[in-house]
């Protein structure tokens, strides 16, 4: 039995060397297969992977097939789907969660002759990539809007104290500070990715304690429900989530894998993929901001939109000296800049964050 | 202005605790008869759902409740039918119950996920609402919320005082006598897991329609697991039951507040985990001695009847 899988496996190989690219037809579609870790209906972050997938469905057309696995834990589960993905003849793969990184780095050196896309973690092979977005250049935009709509105090409803959500944490109050240096972020940590009900609870209890707009970094459209029964302003994140309250959203950061997904699948059915890490941000249109709600005042919109173009014109860096810490020592000195990789280990608050 | 914020605190408590307070008092019977039914959260997420839909169809919350305790009570059914007729072994088929009311929802959700519906008024009692601190504080919820506390006294009477009541008890203790002096256990019994699969959907649509008032798969994340639990650690009390809600409620609100209120220095996943262990350690006291809190639990619970000869 395993013989025989290694022998076909060998056998494909083979013959894709020897065909020297792989082209697809209608007849014969470049198979891509997609792991989820969460539900499609979650409206946020695995919603928005499966939007990417669609949209490079419809792009490509009959050349490719698409396939999907969702609610797939991040434990030895992916391990086995991504493995049942290869042996359906997948020939790109994208494992779109942090938690995947070991499994695809495992399955992939087992099966070279596939390509494996994964998402947001940091592990590349020679067919394995990395990809990313700059979720901060959203959320600086968003600050710029909080820092001149606010009377002061925002509420940030937040999931885990990872250096992501640190980032953007400090992404939105710097920019917030910028336009009202006593802005403070008061920051609440329900320790889950997808809770509604204590999602609203934490946005209940910011609202009680004096937010006046409430940012999160969950993925159900809570947060912004609240918001609109209660009267106060809000940020949707992942997708635009603007139904759940018309007046009380203010814009959505909006994650947009479409364009990564089209082009790196037609590298792929061009034999042309390579592997690579990239972290595409507002400038390559992987971050999005949904169209302003009617709420935004005239002010507010200006600012979003001068902090959205000169974000994508490299103008504008949101982590740029001089950036105090809470206790109000400089972390980082005027004329300098954070670097990628201090980003991805950030695990300190700017002023003006209570967490 | 501490009163207001001691208003709004109780109001998001009562939230946090009522869907629970209604899967736990649903369980609270069915374990009375003697059937332990791990699929709570199954027939929550069918209740939200179903709910939901009744809702955002026909604009009528009347009908959207009872269409949500119907979706509970039938998962329930399911379950009496391979538990009680078949003999199938309850805790794995409460375990299915709960993959597959999972697995149903989310397909009858799928073209109700994005929509919104108006959440559940609050009913403003007439006199009452009005008396100045009480009234914000007591008389301001949504009908659901005075129908789980009345729940919680009608069961404790019904169980303590009613004859109907010391029957499904006796079921719940020992089958083989209540059958030998002529009570039909498993007729009973179905009744029993047919109720508590009704409150385990009042609870999910309270979620579905008051709390947050939309759809999203698996919204109940984890609620009717903490449900089983408060049945045990109320040593299968209904008043017990109440207070267990409302404590882990009340812990779970309070914590999200002293993050907001900034002067609490312990780490946040610390201050995740009190809610459980404050519910834990204050159901373990007042059950005054481990050992009573084990002999409190229904002798027959979770063991198939089979009607001798």
């Amino acid at each position: 039995m395993q013989r025989r899988t290694l022998l076909i496996s060998a056998t494909t190989a083979f013959g894709a060397r020897l065909a020297g690219a792989r082209r697809a037809n209608a007849a014969n579609p470049f198979k891509v297969g997609f792991v989820y870790v969460g539900p499609i209906g979650d409206l946020g972050w695995t919603y928005q992977h499966d939007q990417g997938r669609l949209a490079m469905q419809k792009e490509l057309g009959e050349a490719v097939s698409t396939q999907y696995v969702e609610n797939v834990g991040e434990g030895p589960d992916a391990e086995r789907v991504i493995r049942q993905l290869v042996s359906g003849g997948n020939q790109l793969i994208y494992t779109t969660s942090f938690g995947y990184m070991n499994p695809t780095e495992r399955v992939a050196k087992a099966s070279p002759a596939v390509e494996f896309e994964q998402a947001t973690g940091y592990k590349t092979l020679p067919n394995m990539a990395e990809y990313n977005s700059r979720f901060y250049e959203g959320r600086a935009v968003c600050g710029a809007i909080a820092g001149h709509m606010s009377k002061g105090v925002v509420g940030y409803v937040a999931s885990f104290p990872i250096p992501e959500v640190v980032m953007g944490i400090n992404a939105f109050t710097l920019a917030a500070r910028k336009v009202n240096p006593n802005f403070q972020t008061k920051v609440i940590w329900v320790n889950t990715w997808f809770d509604p009900g204590r999602e609203s609870d934490a946005a209940k209890s910011l609202i009680d304690q004096g937010a006046d707009i409430l940012a999160q970094h969950t993925d159900s459209p809570a947060v912004i429900q609240t918001a609109e029964a209660r009267g106060v302003f809000g940020f949707g994140q992942s997708s635009d989530m603007s139904r759940f309250g018309e007046k009380a959203t203010l814009t959505s950061i909006v994650d947009n894998w479409a364009p990564y997904y089209i082009d790196r699948t037609k590298l792929a059915i061009t034999g042309k993929w390579k592997t690579d890490s990239v972290w595409w941000g507002i400038k390559e249109g992987m971050v999005q901001l949904a169209p302003w709600g009617p709420s935004v005042t005239e002010e507010a919109r200006a600012a979003a939109e001068d902090s959205k173009n000169r974000i994508a014109a490299g103008t504008l860096l949101p982590f740029a000296g001089p950036i105090k810490d809470q206790k109000g020592a400089v972390k980082v000195a005027d004329g300098k800049a954070m670097s990628d990789d201090e980003l991805l280990k950030m695990n300190w608050y700017v002023e003006g964050v209570q967490a | 202005m501490t009163g207001d914020i001691l208003v709004a605190l109780l109001a998001t408590v009562v939230t946090s605790a009522t869907p629970l307070l209604f899967a736990a008092l649903g369980e609270l019977i069915a374990e009375r008869a003697g059937v332990l039914n791990l699929g709570l959260e199954g027939m929550m997420l069918a209740g939200a759902v179903a709910g939901f839909i009744t809702m955002g169809e026909t604009g009528s919350d009347t009908l959207a409740i009872c269409a949500a305790a119907l979706a509970g009570a039938a998962l329930a059914l399911l379950f009496g039918v391979l538990t009680l007729t078949l003999v199938a072994n309850q805790v794995a088929t409460g375990l299915a119950l709960t993959i597959f009311g999972t697995g149903l929802s989310s397909l009858a959700g799928v073209n109700f996920t994005g929509r919104t519906v108006p959440a559940l008024p609050a009913l403003r009692l007439p006199l009452l609402s009005g008396i100045p601190v009480l009234g914000p504080l007591l008389f301001r919820y949504d009908a659901l919320v005075y129908l789980s506390v009345v729940a919680a006294a009608a069961i404790a009477w019904f169980l303590k005082r009613t004859r109907a009541g010391m029957i499904l008890r006796a079921v719940g203790e020992s089958d083989i006598s209540a059958h030998s002096i002529g009570h039909r256990v498993i007729r009973i019994r179905y009744l029993a897991v047919l109720f508590g699969g009704a409150m385990a959907g009042l609870g999910g649509c309270y979620l579905s329609l008051a709390s947050t008032p939309l759809w999203v798969e698996q919204m109940t994340a984890g609620r009717g697991w903490i449900a089983l639990a408060l049945v045990v650690f109320a040593g299968w009390r209904p008043w017990r039951v109440l207070a267990g809600a409302y404590l882990f409620g009340g812990v779970t609100v309070l914590q999200l507040y002293s993050q907001g209120s900034g002067f609490v220095a312990v780490p946040t996943q610390v201050l995740a985990m009190f809610p459980y262990l404050a519910t834990i350690l204050v159901l373990t006291l007042i059950s005054s001695g481990s050992a009573r809190s084990r002999l409190s639990a229904p002798a027959c619970l979770g063991k198939p009847f089979l009607a001798p000869g």
